[in-house]
């Protein structure tokens, strides 16, 4: 059985793009088959953090159309082989993902491999909503600032409420909370919420903290998604939480500043 | 190193706290229902607490609302906690 998940967190800007293409691509290094979907239907991003952004030919709305199979659209990974992605289109038609041809093309997917990722655009409108609703877990990204807070739990209401599985009564979605952009420094200072008062508001569980980082940037320029940096702190941070998804425990790292040396505390700032 | 600081304003409010008291409420206000239910819920809870308070003293949030999907269908939830010793 295929497990879907979502990618989602009302804000836009939090870091969803980032998850799902380093989450996915965790998951594939694993050694589980993945696909990974760009819902952002008319703004597709996803192909550009992954580094596939050459090679999309077909995208979701042509499969849901039968413009082309499955099989042509799906880009399979060049770095990990059980890794595909599936673009989104640029079409500004908001009416292309239909609820039948979304589930349809879940449905094939499922066949196949074990995990579907669903990176979801940002609102709570159509497209958002289409790649929530078929989700068996999710994964709220969120970061430690009122507006995002605020947005996140406004999404947990309705995965609780709308997602099939909740309208269906067939159960739940497994909501799992994934922290971004937090900086140790300023959580020490009293200027940012820290992971314990996110944890509280929002009340579910924290799969994972992803400090904020330059790797995530850079790894962004040249379409390498930040887990397959080792060398980086986010890149770790995802590669832990991919660890922890799959059951396996792993301690929180990141929470704390890192001990600066002196020049760095006269020269860099606070 | 307390030198440094001397250089450095240091001027802490504390705004992590406020963010998250803000947050606290406008979280329970979401979830009450209040925020994405139907327009005139506001004023139905006010008007049925002033209902509630012809016969009896009751706190402001003895009205409680709460929106749910089921089945398709709309759900308005209502509860209203009366006190021990009316
Ligand atoms: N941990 C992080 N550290 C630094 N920058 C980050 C981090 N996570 C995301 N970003 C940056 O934030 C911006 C938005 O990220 P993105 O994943 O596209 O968000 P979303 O998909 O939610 O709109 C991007 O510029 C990205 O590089
Ligand atoms: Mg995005």
């Amino acid at each position: 059985m295929a497990k879907i998940i979502v990618v989602t967190s009302g804000k836009g800007g939090v870091g969803k793009t980032t998850t799902s293409a380093s989450f996915a691509t965790g998951l594939a290094q694993r050694g589980h088959k993945t696909a990974v979907i760009d819902f952002d239907v008319g703004l597709r991003n996803l192909d550009l953090i992954m580094g596939v952004e050459r090679r999309v030919v077909f995208d979701f709305v042509n499969v849901i159309n039968g413009e082309a199979s499955l099989k042509q659209a799906l880009i399979k990974d060049k770095h990990v082989d059980t890794l595909y992605i599936l673009a989104a289109s640029q079409t500004r038609d908001k009416d292309a993902l239909t609820q039948e041809g979304v589930e349809r093309v879940l449905n094939e997917l499922a066949q196949d491999f074990e995990y579907i990722v669903c990176d979801s655009p940002a609102g709570i409108e159509k497209g958002a909503f289409m790649a929530m609703y078929f989700a068996d877990e999710a994964l709220v990204v969120t970061n430690p600032e009122v507006s995002s807070v605020r947005d996140s739990d406004r999404v947990l209401g309705i995965l609780s409420s709308k997602a099939r599985i909740a309208e269906k009564g067939l159960g739940k979605v497994k909501e799992h909370l994934v922290l971004t952009r937090y900086s140790p420094a300023r959580v020490a200072k009293g200027e940012m919420l820290s992971v314990e008062d996110v944890k509280e508001i929002l009340a579910i569980p924290l799969l994972g903290v992803v400090p904020e980082s330059p790797a995530v940037l850079t790894c962004s320029n040249s379409g390498v998604p930040v887990i397959r940096d080792d060398n980086s702190d986010a890149g770790l941070a995802y590669r832990d939480l991919v660890d922890r998804f799959l059951g396996e425990e792993r301690p929180h790292r990141f929470l704390t500043e890192p001990k600066k040396s002196l020049l760095s505390k006269l020269f860099g700032g606070g | 190193m307390d030198w440094l600081k001397f250089f450095r304003a240091e001027k802490k409010a504390n705004s992590a706290k406020t963010a998250k008291d803000r947050l606290m409420l406008a979280v329970a206000y979401q979830r009450s229902g209040l925020a994405n239910g139907p327009a005139y819920l506001p004023k139905l809870r006010e008007e049925l607490l002033g209902v509630v308070r012809k016969y009896i003293q009751v706190p402001d949030d003895a009205v409680q609302f709460s929106v749910q999907r089921e089945a398709g269908l709309e759900v308005l939830e209502l509860n209203i906690t009366l006190p021990d010793q009316p």
